[in-house]
């Protein structure tokens, strides 16, 4: 075969739901796209390529997880269009990779025979072998390869043990040139699948021995967190822990990136000479950009303890406990997991709504997913946690700023609840869905992958700051200082400014929840994404008095504010409707302007009802 | 030819499978083989018409001679059940186990 000549071929990765084909593609391609240990972590067709030692580029398609390419739900579909060619513009895979848990094989042996029915050329890549060897299986290679008519390649994709095998492997069917025959499928019926199943169940039969060490550790953890009354409280155990050291563990690093910033300010402000460069560097970029940086280490904490949780195996069980709870409400069990990614940010979350296959519980998830709390307000939240929350210990052992957050997390819950349940029954009064999900077995997590992920979302959080936030605080700042005040004036300069202009002219729509002007300005730029209000008040309030840093904005807040309009403010941000990203994704997965003009109307009235409700209360109280 | 346990009590009649008992009825421990994957709990107010939820459960491995044993139940109304099928474990509302029949082993 010469070496310039080897023409490309195209492969897609096609297998149930966690075994392993994310894993294999980012071996494969050293990309790093999301793995995990639970079904329906890729819900989007990813491609890389792959060089062969013969020359040859191998294009690989990731694809989502499925069962059967008989597609139920908007992932499916793209991995049935892939499989098929159905895709416009691109011809069916030259090469199918089959990725199968080997522990798990009787569901794979099934879609197997249906991918056979495609017709494309196929290798069988058998993953999780190390696990497979451990639990001392035994699996006849020679006779499963020629029951199914296809070559073997044993993996291990997370240790890149298999690879050069399977790479060699697609690249002989390549240069083979094997065409395949044209697709016979087509949907099979309820006797198909189980002519198919029996099918599947002989070849096990016959060439698998069963596990002489099956897994038993998944069993005896199963029976502690899936236990009706303990797993409850566990699971809330955790998240109420994960607040907590949301609040301790980031605590001392909080301190050094607010030290530092603080330091950058003053040694500027000593060497430059006072002027509008000055005000611009340290009020502008140093106080703006501080202000959000500092939440760096709260994020990166959180993240540690979702991503341990996903890939311990946890968050199939947390749905399995949520399922009736969030039930009740109208939303389907396999919403959990969308919801949770909302966590982190709404627009992953809006995106895993794909593997929810009934329309209408997509839609709903969809509508709730932006009130789940997600990690551009911890900068918000704790900023006025710190201003106005006593940081005391309650009961001994809890602090009261971890509480409140604690609670902050609640409302956003219990509203996406109370939410779906009405959307329901506005938009439509359906029948429930079926609800099946695999459990996956528990898998020791994986430091590297652990440490990719966080540092992943880290890298996430840094390039918003470096490109949302920077340059609208540049534009903020612009605003809060043209024009100059007049000479001999007596209030701040901003208050002369654009900023300060508009900030007064609003002010009457929000002076009933509490809201002052400098709190106005700060909630425009806050509409590109809700951190940036964060960095607004530091750059208003830096130019407002002078000798403010990003670590004494609370300071400078709880001297500003009463506690009412701090609390007001919170509860503002439970609901506010504060970013741009969320409606345009919105507008993309489904595919209209009607749902962000429903998302943005009924987040509007709730974040202004639910300030003033929280404004006045508070005031009764003497708070005001 | 056909596997013993992969062959379905062909029994399409009533209710009343020869002994055998719906999944959805199984409590934690309740242990056995599924000997029908049926299409005819009509009127349970469904998402999806029976024979596609049919389908779905024949996918993901609720076939005839599968070996099924309840593990656990939620707190609430004891829904929703996890199951061990063969070598996985699924989760699945009570609801949508009501067409798979189950013969219990003896206790
Ligand atoms: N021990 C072991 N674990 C593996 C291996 N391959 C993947 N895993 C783990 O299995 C889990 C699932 O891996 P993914 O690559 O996310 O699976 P996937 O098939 O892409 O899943 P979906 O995108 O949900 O369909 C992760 O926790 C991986 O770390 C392997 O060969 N050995
Ligand atoms: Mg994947």
């Amino acid at each position: 075969m010469s070496e310039a000549a080897a023409p490309g071929a195209r492969i897609a990765l096609v297998g149930n739901p966690n075994s392993g084909k994310t894993a294999l593609f980012n071996a494969l391609t050293g990309s790093r796209q999301k793995v995990a240990n639970y079904a329906g972590v890729t819900v989007e067709r990813k491609e890389g390529v792959v060089v062969t030692p013969s020359g040859r580029t191998l294009s690989i398609l990731d694809l989502p997880g499925t069962y059967s390419l008989r597609a139920r739900s908007p992932d499916e579909v793209v991995t049935r269009d892939a499989v098929l060619g159905r895709l416009a513009g691109e011809a069916a895979p030259d090469v199918v990779v089959a990725v199968a848990d080997a522990t798990n094989l009787r569901l794979v042996l099934r879609l197997i025979l249906e991918l056979k029915a495609v017709g494309r050329p196929m290798v069988l890549a058998l993953n999780m072998y190390d696990i497979a060897q451990r639990q001392g299986l035994r699996i006849d290679l020679d006779g499963l390869g020629r029951e199914l008519g296809c070559p073997i390649v044993t993996t291990v994709a997370t240790r890149k043990r298999g690879i050069d095998d399977l790479i060699a492997q697609v690249d002989a069917i390549a240069a083979a040139g094997a065409l395949g025959h044209a697709s016979q499928w087509r949907e099979p019926s309820a006797g198909e699948i189980r002519e198919a199943h029996r099918e599947a169940q002989r070849i096990l039969k016959a060439t698998v021995r069963p596990a002489e060490r099956p897994d038993t550790f998944t069993g005896k953890v199963d029976a502690v967190l899936l236990h009706p009354l303990a797993g409850l409280a566990i699971l809330f155990v955790l998240l109420f822990v994960m607040f907590q050291a949301v609040f301790s563990w980031a605590k001392p690093a909080q301190d050094l990136i607010d030290a530092a910033f603080h330091a950058l300010g003053v040694l500027i402000a000593g060497h430059l000479p006072s002027g509008l460069i000055t005000s611009f560097l340290v009020d502008g970029l140093i106080s703006g950009v501080g202000s959000v940086l500092v939440f760096l280490p709260q994020i990166l904490v959180l993240f540690f303890f979702i991503i341990l949780l996903e890939d311990f195996g946890y968050m199939a069980r947390a749905a399995f406990l949520m399922d009736r709870i969030m039930g009740g409400a109208g939303l389907h069990g396999r919403a959990f997991i969308p919801l949770l990614s909302s966590f982190a940010c709404a627009i992953p979350g809006i995106m895993a709504t794909r593997v929810i296959d009934n329309k209408r519980d997509r839609l709903t998830t969809i509508l709730v997913a932006p009130l789940m709390t997600c990690s551009a307000r911890i900068p918000v939240y704790t900023l006025i946690i710190s201003a106005f929350i006593p940081s005391r210990q309650v009961l001994g052992v809890l602090s009261l700023p971890g509480l409140v957050m604690f609670g902050l997390y609640a409302a956003g819950i219990l509203s996406a609840l109370g939410v779906s349940f009405v959307a329901r029954r506005i938009f439509w009064r359906g029948a429930v869905e079926p609800f099946l999900m695999e459990l996956p077995t528990y898998k020791l997590p994986d430091p590297a992958n652990v440490a990719r992920n966080v540092i992943l979302r880290g890298r996430i959080f840094l390039t918003r700051a470096g490109t949302i936030i920077l340059p609208i605080m540049i534009v903020v700042w612009f605003l809060s200082t043209f024009p100059g005040a007049p000479v001999g004036a007596v209030d701040p300069a901003i208050n002369y400014s654009l900023a300060g202009r508009i900030g007064h002219f609003i002010q009457p729509v929000l002076q009933p929840i509490g809201f002052n002007w400098q709190m106005t300005v700060a909630l425009i730029p806050g509409f590109a994404a809700r951190e940036v209000a964060v960095a607004a008040l530091g750059t208003v309030y830096a130019i407002g008095n002078a000798d403010a840093s990003p670590g004494m904005l609370a300071t400078t807040l709880a001297h500003h504010w009463s506690i009412a309009t701090g609390l007001s403010f919170l509860a503002w941000y439970v609901f506010a409707p504060q970013c741009a990203s969320t409606f345009g994704v919105v507008k993309r997965e489904t595919n209209s302007w009607f749902w962000p003009m429903v998302m943005l109307a009924y987040m509007t009235a709730l974040a202004y009802a639910a300030a003033f409700a929280t404004y006045r209360i508070a005031c009764g109280f003497g708070l005001g | 030819m056909h596997d013993m346990l992969a062959e379905p009590i062909a029994s399409r009649a009533g209710p009343a499978r020869g002994g055998a008992v719906r999944l959805s009825a199984a409590r934690p421990g309740d242990r056995g083989v599924i000997v029908e994957v049926g299409a005819d709990a009509a009127g349970a107010g469904h998402g999806v018409a029976v024979d596609e939820l049919q389908r779905r459960l024949l996918e993901f491995g609720f076939v005839e001679g599968a070996e099924i044993e309840v593990l656990h139940e939620g707190a609430i109304r004891r829904d929703p059940i996890a199951v061990r099928l063969d070598d996985m474990r699924v989760a699945l509302r009570r609801r949508d186990a009501q067409d798979v029949w189950i013969q219990l082993d003896p206790r």
